[in-house]
């Protein structure tokens, strides 16, 4: 292979070889580079040590093939489609011969390791990533030309580059760049290159297929959980069921001799694996393990108990400040009428599709990891530090996820990996987390409750708006540090200045009473928004009703400030027909909010039957992500993620009873399935201007939209999720 | 010894009768298009065909499985040609793909048993689970597949 790499100040890293006589271009992605990605960022842990990661390569091969290799992680999000569109438009690449690609463990092997360094990174997709995936482009295209031009002998400044072909305009020669690109990689990249304007874009904004569906249709797509290696070993893992609690003993001698068994090894000081040829044998023997748990000092913790630690947050003198406006404490007391309410939402597990799982190899001074990773470079870490050995000595093989939804930035699977196959040394072990390991041990979306106050004059308008929260803060548990005064921000996800929709109400104030509990807490797609948008849009209907004004116009009367809150809420009502007949007996909820400095709005269709069976016949979701790389996808996305919202609004809860979740296998912790999800009609309404994000926003709005329509058929203000617990019979 | 009847081919296994036939097929056979997502026929990630039927084979003993032809995701079709692979394709359904070879084999199954299925034969059919929340495009691949126009 040769290749010479070369780093520049422009931080593009060129090789002659990977491909044969190909370009490849790879160059960094920033760390935290604009204030915009604030919301993506805390999805992740922070990172450890530099502050970029060769994020993106470019191949281009003398066939003209060109791949795009990304490191960041796909979980079913479209990233990697939407990124090599990026690179492709920049590049005016042939869009038919563009492949899209996240390196696997066997290319790098193929490619000498070649993308070695890539194994760090994030998962903050898209809208992080837009500039400096767009200037590689342009960068791998401008070397394109001036290779053509060295050739020719003429000035660069006389070529033009379209479909993966340069021409030199006086004279019409061509060149494609599969003829270019083994010059190109000789070339030093340009000091800098200007980006397209939105108006010259032709592939940005194009409703392209994926470029990653065939292998999963056909069962050849590898995720991590299916990683095969020579002498490869498997593990199954028991944690103490109640957080805080301690392994005291298990009987290792009744599972020696049991087929397949290996070893039973204590993992820490709350986990102990049993090591087998097969994981179905592991798995088995663990079952008979008789293990002995000392439960620690939250043994008698419960859902209850959590429940009445909240309320009296939600009236403590004490609390953080997300914003204040005006004065709600006069503005309350001088209106015609205040309503009050107090909504609460449980602990979720995220229930990947794909369990936690991570295959590590142990070998003295070296350990390397297959992980489905959403932070790879924190799973570098933290199998370093369970290795104790340096962050040079592991390596890391980021695999296709089954799932990520905020999970897998978690790495505790990782180091149990690790400290597992410490105890093999030499061969690799495959964990896998059974379901119930993976529903009772995660990173909880975090319990809050919240109570709200509103003042209405005595024409219906709304004069003040007080809302408290009450409840567990994600960095308080995941990264103290981070907190700002004390203060976990994103609490207040959507609620503050710049997300908030109605800063036209003249007296504001938002805050929050920190109640942290023993369950471990992290970020679930949507983080706080979810939840927050409940508490807000439920409320704001309370409001409408009590003020006798319809939904929508309430909602309009106080979103002056906001035109493109107002923008997306227009939008669903006019498609949705807001105020036309329905059939008998369906009825219309209405909502709107921002989170990932996107505008979202829906409209749910729903019926109660006079059992109080509850159907959703329809929604409509709204989203101005600002730039939409790729509006199908983006349709996708809603689609998906209204069937990820519907389960907290139906089924999913995590209850604690005796300090653990209660909760196990799907029979308990129950998600939404085909017959729960209505028709989405998805309007992708794209203002311009910005980069917002797709994956997450839209979630927050399925709970509001279904639970006001549910207020519109019944009467019943639902304030607590999930519906298993309310009864919406008629009575 | 186990003998299993898989994609056309008998395969000798050495397993425990009471192994699940999905660990079979996964750790014994190599055979990981089929998936694991919660070993209590909950949520269909590992469904295959047993001569035709689906079946969630987390919940199947391999030794239970005597003569009958197990087909599964690998043995659909060699290159994704079978017609709801295709529908797949066009609707761009997967995700992140996990559920999505349980999705296809339940769905072959549906087609089988109903040609021209309503949504209710589909809401009833398709329990499978997909946290990606591809559900709607489940729904109008199987339509496209059946031939029931833009579904
Ligand atoms: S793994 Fe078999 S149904 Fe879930
Ligand atoms: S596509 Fe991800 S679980 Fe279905």
């Amino acid at each position: 292979m040769s290749s010479t790499m070369q780093m520049n100040r422009r931080r593009f890293v060129v090789s002659a070889s990977a491909a044969g006589g190909g370009l490849a271009l790879g160059w960094l992605v920033p760390w935290g580079a604009s204030p915009a990605m604030a919301q993506d960022v805390m999805h992740t842990t922070a990172p450890t040590g530099g502050g970029a990661e060769v994020g993106v390569w470019t191949v281009i091969a003398p066939d003209d093939t060109v791949t795009v290799r990304i490191a960041r992680s796909e979980m079913g999000q479209g990233t990697l489609t939407g990124l090599a569109q990026l690179v492709a438009d920049e590049l005016d690449a042939d869009w038919s011969k563009v492949r899209a690609e996240y390196v696997a463990p066997e290319v790098n092997l193929a490619n000498k390791r070649v993308w070695g360094d890539m194994s760090t990174g994030g998962s903050r997709g898209i809208r992080a990533s837009v500039d400096y995936v767009r200037k590689g482009g342009a960068t791998a295209r401008a070397m394109l030309i001036a290779a053509a031009a060295q050739r020719w002998g003429v000035p660069a400044g006389e070529c033009t580059a379209a479909d993966s072909v340069v021409t030199h305009t006086p004279s019409g020669r061509k060149l494609r760049y599969g003829e270019l690109a083994a010059a190109a990689a000789q070339l030093p990249p340009p000091a800098d290159v200007a980006v397209k304007k939105p108006a010259e874009w032709k592939i940005i904004g194009k409703g392209v297929k994926r470029l990653d569906t065939a292998d999963k249709l056909t069962g050849k797509q590898v995720f991590a959980i299916d990683v095969m290696l020579p002498d490869m070993l498997s593990a199954a893992i028991a944690q103490c069921p109640v957080f805080g609690g301690k392994l005291v003993r298990f009987d290792a001698d009744k599972v020696k001799g049991m087929p397949g068994v290996r070893q039973v090894v204590t993992v820490d000081e709350a986990t102990v694996a049993v090591v087998a040829d097969k994981w179905w044998q592991a798995k088995t023997a663990l079952a008979a393990l008789s293990i002995t748990w000392d439960e620690g000092p939250n043994a008698k913790v419960s859902s209850a108990s959590i429940a009445s630690f909240l309320q009296e947050g939600l009236d403590a003198k004490d609390a953080a400040l997300g914003q204040r406006k005006g004065d709600v404490a006069a503005a309350l007391a001088g209106a015609a009428k205040t309503v009050e309410a107090v909504y609460g939402t449980p602990f979720l597990s995220h229930a990947t599709m794909e369990p936690m799982n991570c295959t590590a190899r142990f070998t003295g001074d070296k350990v390397e990891i297959w992980v489905p990773t959403q932070n790879g470079d924190a799973s570098l870490a933290a199998a370093a530090e369970a290795a104790g050995l340096p962050l040079s000595a592991v390596k890391v093989n980021k695999l296709h996820l089954g799932g990520g939804f905020g999970r897998r930035g978690q790495q505790d699977y990782v180091r149990q990996a690790v400290l597992i196959a410490k105890q093999v040394p030499g061969r690799p072990v495959k964990l896998i987390w059974s379901r119930e390991e993976d529903t009772q041990h995660d990173f909880y979306r975090p319990v809050t409750q919240c109570k709200l106050t509103g003042g209405l004059d005595a024409d219906g308008n709304l004069v003040a708006l007080h809302l408290r929260l009450s409840g567990q803060s994600i960095l308080a548990y995941l990264a103290p540090s981070r907190m700002v005064d004390g203060i976990d921000k994103n609490m207040f996800q959507g609620l503050l200045e710049g997300e908030l929709g109605y800063m036209a109400v003249p007296n504001l104030l938002v805050d929050h009473a920190v109640r942290n509990t023993h369950v471990p807490v992290g970020f679930w797609r949507g983080v706080n928004a979810n939840q927050n948008a409940i508490y807000l849009e439920c409320f704001i209907d309370e409001l409408a009703h009590a003020a006798g004004k319809d939904p929508l116009a309430f909602r309009r009367s106080i979103m002056g400030r906001n035109p493109k809150h107002l923008a997306v809420l227009n939008a669903v009502a006019e498609k949705a027909g807001w105020g036309t007949p329905l059939p008998a007996g369906v009825h219309r909820g209405i909502c709107q909010f921002n989170s990932y400095g996107s505008y979202t709005a829906a409209v749910a269709e729903v019926s109660v039957s006079d059992q109080g069976a509850l159907k959703i016949h329809r929604m409509v979701a709204a989203t101005d992500c600002g730039h939409a790389v790729n509006p199908a996808l983006i349709a996708a996305q809603v689609e998906g993620s209204f069937g990820f919202g519907l389960g907290p609004l139906l089924y999913s809860e995590c209850t604690i009873e005796n300090g653990r979740v209660v909760e196990g296998n799907f029979d308990t912790y129950q998600v939404a399935r085909m017959a729960d999800m209505p028709q989405v009609e998805t309007v992708v309404m794209p203002s311009g201007g910005f980069w917002g994000g797709v994956g997450e926003p839209t979630i927050a709005v399925v709970g509001p939209a279904v639970l006001n329509a549910i207020f519109a058929a019944t009467g019943k203000r639902i304030r607590t999720l999930p519906l298993t617990h309310h009864d919406l019979k008629r009575t | 010894m186990i003998s299993l009847d898989i994609n056309g081919r008998v395969h000798q296994v050495d397993a425990d009768p009471d192994t699940p036939l999905l660990w079979v097929l996964r750790e014994w056979l190599g055979m990981t298009g089929t998936k694991f997502g919660c070993g209590i026929a909950q949520c269909g990630a590992c469904s295959v065909l047993l001569d035709g039927q689906v079946m969630r084979s987390c919940s199947v003993p391999a030794g239970s499985v005597g003569t009958a032809k197990i087909t599964t995701i690998e043995g659909l079709s060699p290159d994704g040609s079978h017609p709801v692979q295709q529908a797949w394709l066009q609707h761009d359904v997967p995700q992140c793909g996990y559920c999505q070879s349980g999705q296809i084999m339940a769905a072959v199954a549906l087609l089988q048993e109903k040609p021209k299925p309503t949504d209710a034969d589909i809401d009833e059919a398709m329990s499978n689970i997909c946290r990606c929340g591809t559900y709607n495009r489940i729904r109008a691949a199987i339509h496209t597949a059946a031939g029931n126009g833009q579904g």
